[in-house]
């Protein structure tokens, strides 16, 4: 009881969070259900990228290549190989990572500027090296997933709820949530713990880090290594939830996304990847909604504006957010809380030491 | 042999395409330690603008000189916006927010002139030219003069003229610079100028091999980066050098290697690789020396 009492506020913001997603599926439309699954599947790569980025300052500009990755190890081993495709997650996690190691290797002697170059060019080549070997990848065809039946455990427990039978979009959100809860929890003790306060020190100052005593090539690689192997999870849960997949699925901009998504959330920071998915998943869903709704546009700048507009904001979100708050969302609620708490205890400002007016007599 | 030395000439012409995005990217770079990886789209926007002079009437060759000039403006303007805010910023920051600048005129000209693939006419007539026995079109020649003749006016703007000494100087030695009265700053607005009008010298020659849309130069971006680190990426003329190389290589490489067509892009990626884990200086550039 002491410890339940004691726990910090955030404890139990976790707690709502994770209520809040577990019930969520219950109230909305299937549809709806899997649209927050990919949001999800974002949120785990974006978290990967953030170990790498945010926790140990090595910019990839190519995650969406190692997401295509584990989503055709997934495909491949579940079409042609007949497998089960929940076995194949975790061997297209595990492999993804170990490539993602091998590559953070020779990155190793990169300067942070020509790893940002080589990871965007493969990100640029990736759709075409998936279309090489087109008799395993199927090529533009893609590759069709058969999505899985949800166990009767969990049909029964979920139409106990809601009173509906439990779909296999409504499934594979389940299945999704629970990766993401998973690796969340690893990232949290990862940064909190050893090897983040390495990489973060690495991060701050190579040098320094190594006068230190921590191994700056084992845990750079070692942070590669981790991300991709988010990366591989999310991109083996995305073909899941899509149901198909083709060299088209994985372009360029799908790394722009995750980077995106990354920044706006608040890089090294364990909730931004999550805000920063929901942002990143919804803005252009949100405005091919929201932009043919508006009957004053004529029709042809509609389309126009449907396809340039996702483009547009995502590029001035990133140039603003990059110059007035480089700590994302998370950076904007944390400074906002700290000024809100200040006001109300009365404390001076840490910076000037100037005291908040008086309410008094103002 | 005939058909060798005519794949050479057009991967020539190419290859003059690809070293005057990277000397753009080399041009930034060397002002301000920072790769530009809004170039490309940079320089596909002025592409649009001297499609749209073309269509409104203007001839080729008279659109080719205003458009420059229009880019160098926007690059002057897009430094002076956006990049001078940041300018001290962490190398991670610059990037992402030259990519956030990609994707931005990207979408500004797709919000402008569509998706659509839009053919651009060549300026150069069709026909080729027999030089004993080997036939090379008026097109690959057309784009080695036009591209060879800017090179070397940004080459003798740079070695030959004191703005092009201050230029270097407060790239190499801001400090110094501004210390015997050089505006630092401006000089960086400069070269920013000069790299977007640069820039779009590729773009215009490239329009009509492609067609011009918004996403035209990212394949063309890829080759330019793999050219810039080909030839070291501080050095101008390593980036001409490296240009045509890359542009031999993957036209060789896209005629004898069967099936190689989806692959050309890949043959970028792997020169790039090739490169920084081989020489990461390139073949001009200096070892990089790091003080601790």
């Amino acid at each position: 009881m002491q410890r339940i009492r004691t726990a910090p506020p955030r404890y139990w913001l976790v707690l709502l969070v994770v209520i809040f997603f577990l019930g969520f599926p219950t109230v909305i439309s299937s549809f709806l259900a899997s649209e927050w699954a990919q949001a999800l599947i974002l949120a785990i790569a974006i978290m990967g990228l953030n170990i790498l980025v945010g926790y140990s300052g090595q910019l990839s500009l190519g995650h969406g290549a190692f997401m295509a990755m584990g989503a055709y190890i997934s495909a491949i081993l579940a079409h042609r190989y007949k497998m089960d495709y929940l076995a194949t997650v975790p061997i297209a996690a595990v492999v993804t990572g170990v490539v993602g190691f091998l590559f953070g290797i020779p990155s190793l002697r990169l300067s942070p500027l020509y790893l940002a170059l080589a990871t965007f060019a493969l990100a640029v080549v990736t759709p075409s090296l998936i279309k090489r070997p087109a008799d395993l990848t199927g090529g533009v065809q893609g590759i069709l997933i058969v999505q899985p039946d949800p166990p009767q455990l969990a049909s029964d427990v979920f139409g106990a709820v809601t009173g509906t039978a439990m779909t296999s979009d409504q499934w594979i959100y389940y299945i999704t949530l629970a990766c993401a809860l998973i690796l969340f929890w690893l990232a949290w003790n990862l940064a909190r713990r050893r090897p983040g306060r390495a990489m973060r020190a690495i991060r701050d100052g190579e040098v320094a880090a190594a006068a230190s005593g921590v191994n700056v090539a084992g845990f750079k690689t070692l942070a590669f290594g981790i991300s991709a192997f988010y990366a591989g999870t999310a991109g083996s849960l995305f073909a899941l939830s899509t149901g198909f997949i083709s060299a088209d699925t994985f372009p360029v901009s799908l790394s722009i996304q995750l980077l995106v998504g990354a920044v706006v959330g608040g890089l090294a920071s364990i909730p931004g990847p999550l805000l920063g998915a929901i942002f990143a998943y919804f803005l252009p869903i949100g405005s091919n909604q929201w932009v043919p709704s508006q009957t004053w546009l004529p029709d042809q700048i509609t389309s126009t504006v449907k396809n340039a507009g996702p483009a547009v904001s995502y590029g001035v979100i990133l140039i603003l957010i990059m110059m007035f708050a480089p700590n994302g969302m998370v950076g904007l609620i944390r400074s906002g809380y700290a000024t809100l708490d200040r006001r109300l205890r009365g404390a001076p400002d840490p910076k000037t030491g100037q005291m908040p007016p008086d309410p008094q007599t103002v | 042999m005939q058909e060798f030395l005519q794949l050479v000439v057009s991967g020539i012409s190419t290859g003059a395409i690809f070293a005057s995005l990277a000397l753009a990217l080399v041009l930034i770079y060397n002002a301000m330690g920072l790769v530009n990886f809004a170039q490309g789209e940079m320089a596909m926007f002025a592409t649009f603008i001297a499609y749209t002079l073309v269509n409104a009437g203007m001839s080729f060759w008279i659109a080719f000189p205003v458009t420059m000039v229009l880019a160098f403006g926007g690059g002057i303007l897009i430094q002076r916006v956006v990049i001078r805010p940041v300018e001290r910023a962490p190398v991670l920051t610059l990037v992402i927010i030259t990519l956030g600048l990609a994707t931005l005129v990207n979408g500004v000209a797709g919000f402008l002139w569509g998706y659509v693939p839009r053919s651009f006419a060549s300026p150069f007539s069709p026909d080729s030219v027999d030089l004993g026995g080997v036939f090379i079109s008026y097109r690959d020649l057309g784009v080695i003069a036009v591209s060879g003749l800017v090179l070397l006016a940004i080459y003798l703007l740079l070695q030959h003229t004191t703005v092009g000494l201050t230029l270097r100087a407060a790239a190499h030695h801001p400090e110094a610079s501004r210390l015997l009265g050089v505006h630092v700053s401006w000089m960086l607005a400069l070269g920013w100028g000069l790299a977007s009008a640069v820039g779009a010298v590729s773009g215009m020659m490239v329009a009509p091999i492609l067609l011009l849309e918004p996403n035209m130069m990212q394949t063309i971006i890829i080759y330019a980066f793999a050219a810039a680190v080909l030839g070291g990426i501080e050095s101008p003329l390593g980036a001409v050098v490296g240009g045509l190389l890359v542009g031999v290589t993957v036209n060789l490489a896209g005629a004898y290697i069967p099936n190689a067509g989806d692959l050309q892009l890949a043959f970028g990626l792997g020169i790039i690789i090739l490169v920084l884990i081989l020489k990461p200086n390139g073949l001009f550039g200096r070892a990089a020396t790091r003080r601790v």
